[in-house]
């Protein structure tokens, strides 16, 4: 059992064993789309490399072309009656799993950063990152924010194994630095309920800060995230 | 209502006096009134009718399918004539007949599909005007002047398409001089029918509007906007792509019908070269898409924000996986050519072609990857959000920036180690040529890979307007540095393998067809994209869409309108390339007794396009 098919579906085996078992050891398990997506990605550089030659493709898709059109005998015949009976079989069952009522909810695609509303865009933090400005934002987010959101603005609060999805990670290069001030001065003054539906807003429990802060403190807490987040707003004017 | 009073008219038994008359007369205006009222009040309706709808398909997806057809057919006509001309001039050069019959070539199916183009065109006028009545009146009395402009262009473009596409034969020799001048006159005219409706586009997007001054001055300010030259730029590069993928695809399909030993060479070649030009087009897009990106980010976070992080973002997953296809398929193509057009090679680099299919499958996967991902309610709790821990950092701009500048370089060393197959650098100075290569091309790689990750733990305008630039600057260095060294080494190598034509597998072709395919769908894909952005705005934050359509459709919907239009395209492309080559049937049956036809030696002089490598024959001549 050796060539270019049986590498490719050992190729493929490892893969998978190392994304869906090793990988978790040591980090959160990958979700089955993002697994099934480098497996696809696997099996095409493993075909296309196996295809580059005539004799490369004869070697891969030949056993494949004898084995169904009935070329190999012996064992190899009761394997292919096995493999026409479970396939369909398979086929069905999966068809039945995705259409079959479930009490679990749909895998979601839920947009973290949708757009925000126009009367929020354009808008500056009419205050300046000075120290008494980080210092009074970073005071204003300790007694507001820091139960969810974690006093090292890493999302870790005391509160936040109760949400699902967690609160923001701002020290993530993938969260807050990617974004504006008036995107979090948005995100902040109107809360989980503030998204539009792509951003579904039944899965932010944020607050609607809007009653709770004046403008001026939350353009003061936003310039105390960032800093104590070590993260740089995204801008469109170089800093002095 | 008007019965009575034309009955009384006609019994009139009255006398007619001056005085009668006037009172008659006024009697008629009187009568009258009503029915001028009537007109006057259909006009005023007519006028303000603000949308008109196709029942069955609705407006708004009869635009989108004719409007997509008419992009990607002018996107063919535009893109053709560029590589045409190019190939024109360096048959003219190098005085190598298959150069001018291959430039020929293209223009025989340029010239077939500019009427379609322009049919196309006309109906989505018609149907523009028909169905959204106010915005059009809206865009004309800002852009009338340059309608009348495109008029004349366009105009001029048919003229010159005419004298140039039949004045081919009649200006050869010491007049060719005056065709390449005319195929000069074509792009130029070509590049001017393509800026002038991107301006209308693009004003839709990010318009700018003048109230004051004269009407040239008021178009001429609207067509300034912030993305009319981005666009201009990103259509004029994605043009040449698709006219040199649909080219490819096109010799494609003739090398899998071929009969001759003749036919299969010269559309293997053709094929070749279609590749060649798609590829050489696709490795600055990308640059020039983030530039795109980027000016629409500074114009409006709104609109860069749906695009990007927004509802939109998925559809760049999707292009991840279109663009990821057409590196693969492209570099393929490559490494097929070597496989099987130079006999004995295959061994020689199996294992840089492992090495480079690698680096870009794992370019790919973390191209691929979203920032916020696909999962169940228990995986989501497992991973603490749809944000993976270690995983999520791929799905930010740093990360695709780096993995599409490195696929750039892979695809470029690719066509670099097919330039060099078969063949051994006899100058003295190459071994050291080849060492810095190697040096400078690992420090390339590195650089980028480095400016990459450096990019996360700094503020996203360093990372815009810096380490982005910087790395596409490095793999620009690395092409242009590469390119004339190769050139210079190969100038004086020995072949050791001849390069044989029409040796080609039949996945080649098919594989060239794949990529015209993939191209037709990003560009279907991307111009969704591109009209999406706007969501509930004719004209963004000007004119706001109040027809029944003014919402965005599902992305699952959007996707199978875009696989109907890149299935309509092919459809179209297939017939009109059939009906352009009708007449060639008849000259090429095969000669009779089965005899191969010989092929012509080629001069010594093989440029890059060509394929790098002299044909077989060439050497034994």
């Amino acid at each position: 059992m050796k060539g270019p098919l049986f590498s490719t579906a050992i190729l493929l085996v490892g893969v998978y064993v190392f994304l869906a078992f090793l990988l978790p050891l040591v980090t959160a398990p990958l979700p089955a789309s993002l697994i099934y997506l480098y497996l696809a990605i696997t099996l095409s550089g493993a075909m296309i490399y196996q295809t580059m030659s005539a004799g490369g493709l004869e070697a891969f898709m030949g056993p494949i072309y004898r084995f169904l059109s009935g070329e190999i005998d012996g064992p190899a015949k009761s394997a292919r009656l096995l493999l026409l009976i479970v396939f369909p079989l398979l086929v069905g069952w999966q068809t039945y799993t995705k259409l079959a009522p479930s009490d679990l909810p749909p895998a979601e695609n839920r947009t973290i950063h949708p757009a925000p509303p126009g009367e929020f865009v354009g808008l500056a933090n009419p205050y300046p990152a000075n120290e008494q400005n980080i210092q009074e934002g970073k005071g204003i987010y300790a007694a507001n924010c820091s139960p969810c959101h974690g006093p090292n603005f890493d999302g870790k609060g005391t509160a936040a194994p109760g949400f699902n999805p967690p609160p923001a990670n701002f020290a993530d290069p993938g969260t807050i630095a990617q974004l504006q001030e008036s995107y979090l001065f948005w995100r902040i003054k109107k809360g989980g309920v503030g998204l539009p539906i792509e951003g579904m807003p039944w899965k932010s429990a944020m607050p609607r800060w809007e009653h709770e802060l004046t403008d001026e403190k939350i353009w003061k807490v936003i310039i105390g995230e960032y800093d104590g987040a070590g993260q740089s707003p995204r801008t469109w004017e170089e800093e002095e | 209502m008007y019965g009575r009073p034309l009955h009384i008219l006609r019994n009139s038994t009255f006398p007619i006096s001056g005085v009668s008359l006037l009172k008659w007369g006024g009697l008629l205006v009187l009568l009258l009134f009503p029915i001028l009222a009537w007109a006057q009040d259909a006009a005023t309706q007519a006028m303000s009718v603000e949308y008109r709808d196709l029942p069955g398909i609705g407006s708004r997806n009869i635009i989108w399918i004719v409007a997509q057809q008419h992009l990607l057919l002018a996107g063919f006509v535009l893109g053709v004539p560029i590589f045409a001309w190019v190939c024109e001039i360096v048959g003219w050069k190098t005085k190598e007949q298959r150069y001018d019959k291959l430039a020929k070539e293209f223009t025989k199916l340029l010239t077939s599909a500019y009427a379609t183009t322009a049919l196309f065109g006309g109906i989505l006028l018609f149907l523009l005007v028909g169905l959204y009545p106010k915005l059009m009146a809206y865009l004309t009395d800002i852009f009338f002047p340059s309608f009348i402009a495109y008029c004349l262009l366009f105009i001029a473009e048919t003229a010159t398409l005419y004298m140039y596409w039949y004045g081919w034969d009649a200006m050869q020799g010491n007049k060719k001089f005056l065709h390449i001048f005319l195929g000069f006159l074509l792009n130029l005219f070509a590049i001017g029918i393509m800026i002038v409706p991107n301006a209308w586009a693009t004003f839709q997007a990010s318009p700018v509007v003048v109230a004051d001054g004269t009407a040239i001055e008021r178009a001429w300010a609207a067509m300034q906007n912030p993305t009319w030259w981005p666009v201009n730029i990103h259509r004029l590069i994605a043009n040449v792509v698709l006219g040199g993928f649909i080219c490819g695809a096109y010799a494609g399909v003739r090398y899998l019908l071929a009969v001759t030993r003749e036919e299969k060479e010269h559309y293997d070649w053709m094929g070749y070269v279609g590749n060649f030009i798609g590829v050489f087009g696709m490795l600055p897009l990308p640059f020039a898409g983030y530039w795109l990106m980027r000016e629409i980010y500074q114009y409006n976070q709104q609109m860069g924000i749906t695009l990007m992080g927004g509802f939109l973002a998925w559809l760049f997953i999707l292009q991840a996986m279109l663009i990821g296809v057409l590196f693969l398929g492209a570099n393929y193509y490559f490494w097929l050519g070597i496989a099987h057009r130079i006999p004995g090679s295959e061994g020689q680099y199996k294992k840089p072609i492992m090495a480079m299919l690698v680096v870009l499958l794992a370019c790919l996967a973390v191209w691929m990857t979203p920032h916020s991902l696909v999962a169940s309610l228990a995986e989501a709790q497992k991973m603490g959000g749809t944000h993976h821990p270690l995983l999520g950092v791929f799905g930010v701009m740093s990360a695709k920036m780096t993995v599409s500048n490195l696929m750039i370089l892979v695809t470029f060393m690719s066509f670099i180690m097919y330039w060099r197959a078969g063949k051994v650098e006899t100058a003295g100075w190459a071994k050291a040529a080849k060492a810095l290569m190697g040096v400078l091309l690992a420090i390339a790689g590195i650089a980028v890979i480095v400016l990459g990750v450096w990019g996360y733990f700094v503020p996203a305008i360093i990372r815009i307007n810096y380490f982005s630039v910087a790395q596409v600057l490095i793999v620009i260095f690395i092409m242009v540095t590469f390119t004339p060294l190769t050139a210079l080494l190969m100038k004086s190598a020995k072949t050791t393998t001849e390069m044989v034509w029409g040796q080609m597998p039949v996945r080649a072709g098919y594989s060239l067809v794949l990529n015209a395919v993939m191209v037709i769908l990003l560009m279907s894909l991307m111009g969704y994209a591109r009209s999406s952005s706007r969501v509930h705005w004719h004209i963004y934050g000007v004119m706001r869409d109040t027809s029944d359509y003014a919402y965005s459709p599902a992305l699952g919907y959007a996707a199978a309108f875009m696989s109907l239009n890149t299935f309509v395209f092919c459809l179209l492309a297939a017939f009109i390339f059939w009906v352009a080559t009708l007449g060639d049937k008849a000259k090429n049956q095969p000669p009779a007794g089965g005899e191969e036809a010989k092929v012509p030696p080629l001069g010594s002089a093989a440029p890059a396009m060509a394929g790098g490598s002299p044909r077989q024959g060439e050497l034994s001549s």
